[in-house]
């Protein structure tokens, strides 16, 4: 049974390449493109990672993670973090809202797969 | 001879009686007893019939004989000052009440910074125009007394005998008025004798001027209905009175009475309670009635009676000496004696004090500078100069007596000395009741309509050729035409004394009130004039010196010589007991000060009271000019404060414009970070395509060629949406940065819609339907052609996009509106949320979820097109779906159709 990747992401090619490199090594691929109940759908699909975009119709990705950070059940949860804002003030921001690793958009594939990956492997080690 | 002789005995005892009167009165006064009497309003009412001398007593008749009803104006003036002015009578006696004013001189000096100056002019003044008074009460005594030499011994009445009978008359007042003016120094200058003996004075005149008309009526006439029959039948009531002249002397009367030394003497100095004042302002008016009662009968018959080229001045004397009636001749004689002994005692009177108190004693004091609480008693020297005074006037008196030959007209010389005294009418008012008013403002105004008077009145009153030449009175001064005494600045045709009057009280006045306005009062001044004008608000006193340092044995010295030891002892002792303190020196507060300083200046004037008490606390102390500039010391640090407050209050505007700056630029800034965010983020977006799927597309082997197919078509598009983004955002750069060059070119609106259309539609497989009215379009433009049609394909396109309707369609309607064109863009969607409407024409502002293809840049590049086009493009609100209007100015269409 393959890991469980829920991705919330609204640029509809960006979905189709991420989906493209996870399936390909075996993850289930699940994507969500509204921010405003993403939270909810996280919760509710309790995967084993989910892949954030921060400018989501709706709601802010740095809303979202910390909606997930104040939830006991979602507060571990490994959450990669996509950007296209890419200034060095929003990593802080997602550092403190409790992300897990942060990454700006246009990514190298090899570097996702990676950071899953690693991701998955070690919330595999704590749990 | 036995009758002058007789005449000569009856008015010896008459002085001795008045001598009695005055003594008693004196003596009851000083023992507090008959206060009753000194302190009725009916004394008080009677001496101020002092107003009437002999000139109004055997004048009167004569003025009626010579002008008519002329001689009213006389009593017509002061009734109704004391009937309607009486609230300045009554400020003029709190005044000098509370400020202790001993003349009139005191009055305006003390009003004016107790100034010495203005003291010495007032009271220089003064001298000039009440001495051809005296004189005149001196002519008209020995006129009268020529009379009775003339009826006994025919030829006696030589000149001789007058001018020595009026040296006699002027010895023997000089005599009185010393001894009763000067017996002691008041310290309140009150003559409790004297006024006493004027009272009976207007008594006697009074009674002798009725009983003659009495008998004119009744013993020669035959009665009251015969008289009046008498007096229609003369042809004294046909006489013509000059409007201008009647107002002129009814004014003059009323000035003189308020400004006449020995009435302000009466009046002021010498009231005991201000409400005898109001008893006053209806008996003495009738008093003046009857004065005036008989005036006309006794001209009338007079004129009839006794032969022509009689002295009609003398009728009263002449009536009843012609009929035999010796005896109430007599009487009568004694009435007019009365009138002028009265006036000469009083007028003597106030001067010499303000003789002794503002020209000897500053000259005194100056000379012994420094001395004056080492050296003996003051009083002596005060009393010694006032009575020098009194002879040096009663002297002068005499002396322009002999001078104007005894010739004249008795209301002539009245006349030209109540126009001389009206003088002091404006800068007395002026004092009283405009704070504004200045020394200098006074002293100019004073000198101005003194020097006129002089001119226009004074010396042409001595005859043409006397001390003005016939040339100065036909080409005026040094020729000058303008400086004629009887037609200033070339106005003619008036009466000589209305025109003097009316000259000189208009210049003074005009000077006065100019230069007190134009010149800026010194501390002192402000002071007084502030207690002056506001008597009646605080009656309290001026606080003006602080003697801290001051000795009080000194201040007793200085105060005994004026006051008298004893008087002086009484004042300290009282002072010190109310200070709480045993013994006979109170402390040197500023209270104490004030009330000595008022108190000698009851004795010796305000101004020299003033420098007395300088010259003791003068040098370690604070005086009133000093305590006067620091309060304008304070009043400048208070505006310089509110300087100070004001120069904070902009620098804390300009602290607040930089704040509101700031925030600007944070907001900039914020603004900045934002669209940089959104530049980077509509960057990033498709690069991550790219680059995602090109490494897809590198990194796959075995992939099929419709996978392929498919993800290099993604990277195309992802491509040419970045192309559009650049493009769009270097446009818009452009745009904002007014860059662009316009390229302008002619061609019909309807052409360049039909191009946008295309244009617009090119890119889309289902065309919207587009309603237009050609007709409408048919408008040349000339304008960048291009860029217009830019903004057109944007709003068909957003419509196309945007339109949420089943079946969308776009409605194009083209209006010539006055000075503009607008091409409304109308569909039948759903339009823009209200909140959304204000942003939409910014940067990246996307409604909405929306194809993500659109940056948000389209409707910002609209506006910025529309506004180098001097156009506009705004959203309209009150459509069914969402419109958009384009608006050109006119200027851009050609011509229409």
């Amino acid at each position: 049974m393959g890991k469980r990747v829920l991705l919330i992401e609204d640029e509809l090619n960006i979905i189709e390449a991420i989906r493209f490199l996870l399936s390909r090594e075996g993850w289930q691929v699940e994507t969500h493109e509204n921010g405003a109940d993403a939270a909810d759908v996280i919760r509710s699909a309790k995967p084993d990672l989910v892949i954030l975009d921060v400018m989501l119709p709706g709601k802010s990705g740095f809303d979202i993670l910390e909606d997930l950070r104040a939830d006991a059940e979602t507060a571990t949860l490994p959450v990669l973090m996509l950007t296209a804002r890419g200034q060095s003030r929003d990593r802080e921001m997602a550092e403190k809202a409790g992300v897990s690793r942060f990454m700006t958009k246009p990514f190298s594939n090899a570097e996702v797969l990676t950071a899953v990956r690693d991701l998955l492997y070690v919330h595999q080690q704590k749990a | 001879m036995t009758s002058l002789n007789l005449l000569i005995a009856v008015c010896l005892a008459y002085v001795a009686l008045l001598f009695l009167v005055a003594f008693v009165a004196e003596r009851a006064g000083v023992q507090g007893k008959g206060g009753w009497l000194l302190r009725s309003p009916l004394v008080y009412t009677l001496s101020l019939s002092i107003y009437c001398t002999a000139w109004t007593f055997y004048g009167a008749v004569g003025n009626a004989a010579r002008s008519g009803l002329e001689y009213v104006t006389i009593y017509l003036g002061p009734s109704l000052v004391i009937l309607g002015w009486w609230w300045i009578l009554r400020r003029l006696v709190r005044i000098g009440r509370s400020h202790k004013v001993t003349s009139i001189a005191d009055l305006i000096s003390s009003r004016f910074g107790k100034s010495n100056t203005l003291a010495i002019v007032v009271t220089l003044m003064a001298v000039m125009t009440v001495t051809p008074y005296i004189a005149l009460q001196l002519q008209s005594v020995s006129l009268s007394l020529s009379i009775f030499s003339a009826a006994e011994q025919s030829g006696a009445g030589t000149p001789m005998d007058q001018q020595s009978a009026a040296l006699w008359i002027a010895v023997g007042l000089a005599i009185f008025t010393v001894l009763f003016g000067t017996r002691n120094l008041n310290v309140n200058e009150r003559h409790h004798g004297v006024v006493i003996a004027v009272a009976a004075e207007a008594v006697v005149k009074l009674v002798a001027l009725l009983a003659v008309g009495v008998f004119v009526v009744w013993g020669i006439a035959g009665g009251l209905p015969e008289t009046m029959a008498r007096i229609d039948a003369s042809d004294l009531g046909t006489w013509q009175t000059d409007g201008s002249r009647w107002t002129a002397l009814t004014f003059l009367s009323a000035a003189a009475f308020l400004c006449l030394p020995r009435m302000f003497q009466v009046m002021v100095v010498e009231n005991q309670d201000e409400a005898h004042l109001k008893i006053a302002s209806w008996a003495f008016p009738l008093y003046l009635f009857l004065m005036s009662l008989f005036v006309v009968p006794i001209a009338v018959i007079g004129l009839e009676v006794l032969p022509e080229g009689s002295n009609p001045d003398l009728f009263v004397l002449s009536l009843p000496l012609s009929q035999g009636r010796e005896g109430l001749a007599m009487f009568s004689f004694l009435g007019g004696f009365s009138s002028a002994t009265s006036m000469v005692i009083v007028a003597t009177l106030a001067l010499s004090t303000m003789v002794s108190n503002h020209v000897v004693m500053p000259v005194f004091l100056r000379l012994r500078q420094g001395t004056a609480s080492q050296s003996g008693d003051v009083r002596e020297v005060v009393i010694l100069a006032r009575r020098l005074s009194i002879l040096v006037i009663i002297g002068l008196g005499y002396i322009y007596y002999l001078a104007s030959g005894g010739s004249g007209a008795l209301t002539a010389i009245g006349l030209v000395s109540f126009a001389g005294v009206a003088q002091f009418l404006p800068a007395m008012l002026g004092g009283i009741f405009w704070r504004g008013a200045t020394r200098f403002g006074a002293l100019c105004g004073l000198l101005t309509g003194f020097t006129l008077w002089i001119f226009t009145m004074l010396l042409p009153s001595f005859g043409v050729g006397v001390f003005l030449s016939v040339e100065i009175f036909e080409q005026g001064l040094f020729g000058a035409g303008v400086i004629r005494p009887h037609a200033l600045f070339g106005i003619e045709g008036m009466d000589p004394m209305v025109h003097a009057v009316l000259w000189s009280l208009l210049l003074n006045s005009l000077v006065f009130a100019v230069l007190s306005l134009f010149t800026f009062p010194n501390p002192l001044e402000r002071l007084q004039g502030a207690q002056f004008v506001n008597v009646f608000d605080h009656s309290g006193q001026s606080r003006g010196w602080n003697a801290s340092v001051a000795e009080s044995e000194d201040l007793m010295i200085m105060a005994q010589r004026i006051l008298g030891a004893e008087e002086a002892r009484r004042l300290f002792r009282s002072q010190a007991q109310s200070q709480g303190l045993v013994g006979h020196l109170p402390e040197p507060t500023p209270d104490f000060l004030q009330k000595l300083e008022r108190e000698l200046s009851g004795s010796v004037g305000a101004a020299t009271a003033h420098a007395m008490i300088s010259q003791i606390v003068g040098g370690s102390s604070v005086s009133v000019q000093d305590l006067m500039a620091v309060a304008d010391e304070s009043a400048q640090m208070l505006e310089y404060s509110s300087q100070l407050e004001a120069k904070s209050r902009e620098l804390s505007q300009t602290a607040a414009q930089l704040r509101d700056a700031n925030t600007k630029l944070m907001q900039l800034s914020a603004q900045k970070d934002a669209f940089l965010s959104q530049i980077s983020h509509e960057l990033r977006t498709p690069m991550t395509s790219i680059r995602s799927f090109s490494e897809i597309l590198r990194d796959t082997e075995g992939m099929g060629p419709m996978e392929k197919a498919k993800y290099a078509n993604i990277i195309h598009v992802e491509a040419i949406r970045l192309t559009r983004l650049l493009n769009d955002l270097l446009d818009l750069s452009v745009l904002e940065n007014g860059q662009v060059t316009l390229n302008r070119q002619t061609g019909t609106l309807g052409e360049l819609l039909d191009l946008s259309v295309t244009t617009a539609q090119a890119s889309v497989s289902e065309p919207m339907k587009i309603h237009r009215r050609r007709l409408d379009e048919a408008i040349t433009l000339e304008t960048d052609l291009d860029r217009l049609g830019q903004v057109f394909i944007n709003l068909i396109t957003n419509a196309q996009k945007y339109c949420a309707a089943d079946v969308p369609e776009l409605r194009i309607a083209v209006n010539a509106v006055e000075d503009v064109i607008t091409i409304d863009f109308i569909d039948n969607g759903v339009g823009i949320p209200k909140d959304a409407r204000e942003m939409m024409f910014e940067k990246f502002s996307r409604i909405g979820a929306q194809d993500s293809n659109g940056a948000g840049l389209g409707l910002a590049i609209c506006r910025e097109i529309m506004s180098r086009l001097d156009g506009d493009i705004r959203y309209l609100g009150d459509v069914e779906g969402t419109g958009f209007r384009v608006v050109l100015p006119r200027a851009m269409a050609i011509a229409a159709q």
